[in-house]
């Protein structure tokens, strides 16, 4: 059984206007309607560029947000129709590691009331000295020096302070933890020891990641599974080794095409596929498939009126497109007013200045992060 | 861990552990780097005489302050007033009594007002404002409501003209120091409710707080043991401001009449109005109290100056 389902599961926050009273005149459809389970031990990446709601639908997994309708089983139980009281006890089992270390770290707190606040929430440890046992465990664990313990967060630098933020989920012995953009916001050489650091806690205590991130090589070589998001909704999900050899849905395949590969004549001779326009807004998503304003393979039928469901193509190798198929086929090929694809020679290859300039697209705008992190997972 | 990303660490823990092994928090840091600037040395030195003097003047002036001594040697109808001497300092008022001792049995009446008044705006202010906020990063839909309703009260007094709204206070409570002391205060009222509430609205929404709720937190603990303390810097800043504009605003109001009504009791403020009359011919019984006045407000900004730039997170080495 899964350890962790969500069966559509939808957030909306309200638009609201008013002085006095609110009105509410529309809606942010951030994640609308995310089906997706998680075994125990697995890690399971989500991918997407940024807006697209996944660091939502990570916030809702732990009710940090309300989820507006849907499913959240977390080990055989609904969280999201959870008392809030029951729900705060539930987030022992679950913990979230941040993308800023420095921000999600109270300023005025030393390292030992920041590790120890949630044994104190839980009730875990009778008293101050067996919950220090406890911290100095955690804190040689994660690789931090024993006499941080009296020390405050500015006084670390970026990667022991993210060390600090895994201890604190840590400490609590949680099944799950989230890990939202854990290395996005560190130097190259420390997001490779961040992301060790997670894969050796993760074969000693048996955890179960779900990984968010922009990153596509640093999804890659953590996750088991992949699920790819694109404006609120899962598009792409198969694992992790199927998903980067053979995309099947067009928003993957360009998002792929955007990582440059370290080969520079494999680079130089590869498809690229440039979007166009721009994402459009979670407040007012296209009818029909959410990616169809910029799909290179759009067709006349279905894809502008029916919203595509996630469909297994065997291997658990989930698509929503209507065409995956012939797309993979060759029956259907691009049409080049929708979008751009290029081939080896053509053009120069994409600097990522240029290419996000000519495109705006968020697969072009990607290259230069991603760039930096296939260097980390060498 | 291979011995590269050991040396990886040990690079970091000796760059991140310069001065000290116990660590500092930002209250210790502040007050370091509080203590290294000149603004705040000379802003504390100005406070700290004007207190002393505040304090001890009663007991040191030279002679009684209401005491008119030398009356056979001003006269106002003829416009002969005495100078600063050798047994007047300061010169003689236009009742023949000795400015200086005036001048230093008036500091602590303007002492008195300006931190009692500041007192009772920070307190009534930073609870409005805190239970506002509070309520706030409780969140839920009462408790948007109850912010909305509070702050919109707040903006209706921020709206009147402080020093207005301080004379209806005065008006309405009758002539006294206490009213003064009272009208200031309630004019500072907003300034501090406004101030904390924005402070807590900002640090609701940090990652902080997210990462506090994800942990599990009780959110009475989430609000005041994480959003109130990240809050108060600004407010603390805003107090000691606030202090120099109590006392102008409280030497407004005696100036005009609304403060202690035994008009022989030195206060600057009223010192100040007395001597208008007489300012062609002696200007110096004008500028003594107004000096005393803008030195210590000098004083009182140059220390909330730069405090708020011991506590800026920004500057935070």
């Amino acid at each position: 059984m899964s350890l962790l389902q969500l069966n559509g599961v939808k957030v909306h926050f309200p638009v609201r206007r008013g002085i006095l009273f609110d009105r509410t005149v529309g809606h942010v459809y951030a994640v609308d309607g995310v089906s997706l389970s998680v075994e125990p031990g697995q890690t399971y990446g989500l991918v997407g560029e940024s807006g697209c709601g996944k660091t939502t639908l990570g916030r809702a997994v732990l009710r940090l947000v309300d989820v507006t309708d849907g499913e959240v089983v977390f080990d055989g139980t609904d969280l999201a129709k959870l008392p809030d009281e029951e729900m705060r006890r539930f987030r022992r089992r679950l913990q979230m590691v941040f993308q800023d270390p420095l921000g999600s770290l109270n300023p005025r707190q030393n390292i030992e009331s920041i590790l120890s606040e949630g044994m104190e929430a839980h009730g875990i440890g009778a008293n101050q000295a067996e919950r220090r046992e406890r911290i100095r465990g955690i804190l040689a664990r994660v690789g931090l020096p024993a006499n941080a313990l009296s020390r405050y967060p500015h006084e670390f630098s970026g990667g022991q302070r993210q060390r600090i933020g895994i201890a604190r989920a840590l400490v609590l012995e949680p099944d799950v933890i989230i890990c939202d953009e854990p290395v996005s916001a560190l130097d190259v050489s420390i997001q490779a020891q961040v992301i060790n650091l997670l894969e050796e806690l993760q074969q000693e205590m048996g955890l179960t990641y779900v990984v968010i991130a922009h990153d596509l090589a640093v999804v890659r070589h953590i996750s088991d599974v992949v699920g790819v998001m694109y404006l609120g909704s899962l598009v792409e999900e198969a694992p992790s080794d199927t998903l980067y050899a053979e995309p099947r849905h067009p928003y993957t395949r360009a998002l792929m095409s955007a990582v440059p590969v370290p080969d520079p004549e494999v680079e130089d001779n590869r498809e690229r596929i440039l979007l166009t326009g721009d994402l459009p807004s979670p407040a007012n998503p296209p009818a029909g498939c959410r990616f169809h304003t910029r799909c290179p393979w759009k067709q006349e039928t279905r894809c502008a009126t029916d919203r595509p469901e996630l469909r297994d193509l065997g291997g658990g190798h989930r698509v929503a497109c209507h065409w995956a198929e012939e797309i993979a086929d060759g029956r259907i090929s691009p049409t080049h007013n929708a979008a751009q694809v290029v081939h080896g020679g053509h053009t120069e290859p994409a600097e990522p200045a240029g290419s996000a300039e000519s495109t705006g697209a968020a697969a072009a705008v990607n290259t230069g992060k991603t760039e930096k992190a296939a260097t980390a997972a060498e | 861990m291979s011995t590269k990303t050991d040396k990886i660490d040990r690079l970091a823990e000796l760059t991140a552990s310069t001065e000290t092994s116990t660590g500092a928090s930002l209250w210790v840091e502040a007050w370091r780097r509080l203590k290294g600037s000149k603004m705040a040395v000379i802003g504390a030195c100005i406070i700290g005489a004007f207190v002393v003097v505040a304090i001890v003047g009663p007991w040191v002036a030279p002679y009684s302050p209401t005491a008119q001594l030398w009356r056979g040697e001003v006269f106002t109808n003829q416009n002969i007033f005495v100078g600063p001497r050798a047994e007047n300092w300061l010169g003689l008022d236009h009742l023949a009594r000795d400015e200086f001792s005036r001048m230093l049995v008036g500091a602590r009446q303007t002492l008195l007002v300006g931190i009692v008044a500041t007192l009772l705006g920070f307190t009534i202010g930073a609870l409005i404002g805190g239970a506002s906020g509070a309520a706030l990063v409780l969140g839920g839909k009462v408790g948007r409501r109850i912010d909305t309703v509070v702050m919109r009260v707040i903006d209706i007094m921020l709206a009147l003209p402080s020093l207005l709204l301080a004379v209806s206070i005065a008006a309405v409570l009758g002539q006294s120091l206490t009213t003064v002391m009272i009208a200031v205060g309630v004019v500072q009222i907003p300034v501090f409710a406004r101030l904390l509430r924005g402070a807590m609205l900002a640090q609701g929404g940090s990652d902080y707080v997210l990462a506090a709720r994800a942990l599990g937190v009780r959110k009475r603990r989430i609000a005041l043991g994480h959003v109130l303390p990240n809050s108060l810097s600004p407010v603390i800043v805003q107090a000691t401001l606030s202090l120099a504009t109590a006392i102008i605003e409280a030497a407004a109001l005696s100036y005009l009449g609304l403060g202690n009504p035994d008009a022989a009791e030195p206060e600057w403020g009223v010192m100040l109005a007395q001597a208008q009359d007489y300012f062609d011919s002696a200007p110096m019984l004008a500028i003594y109290p107004a000096l005393g006045i803008i030195v210590t407000a000098l004083g009182f900004t140059l220390l909330g100056e730069a405090m708020r730039e011991a506590l800026d997170p920004k500057l935070r080495s």
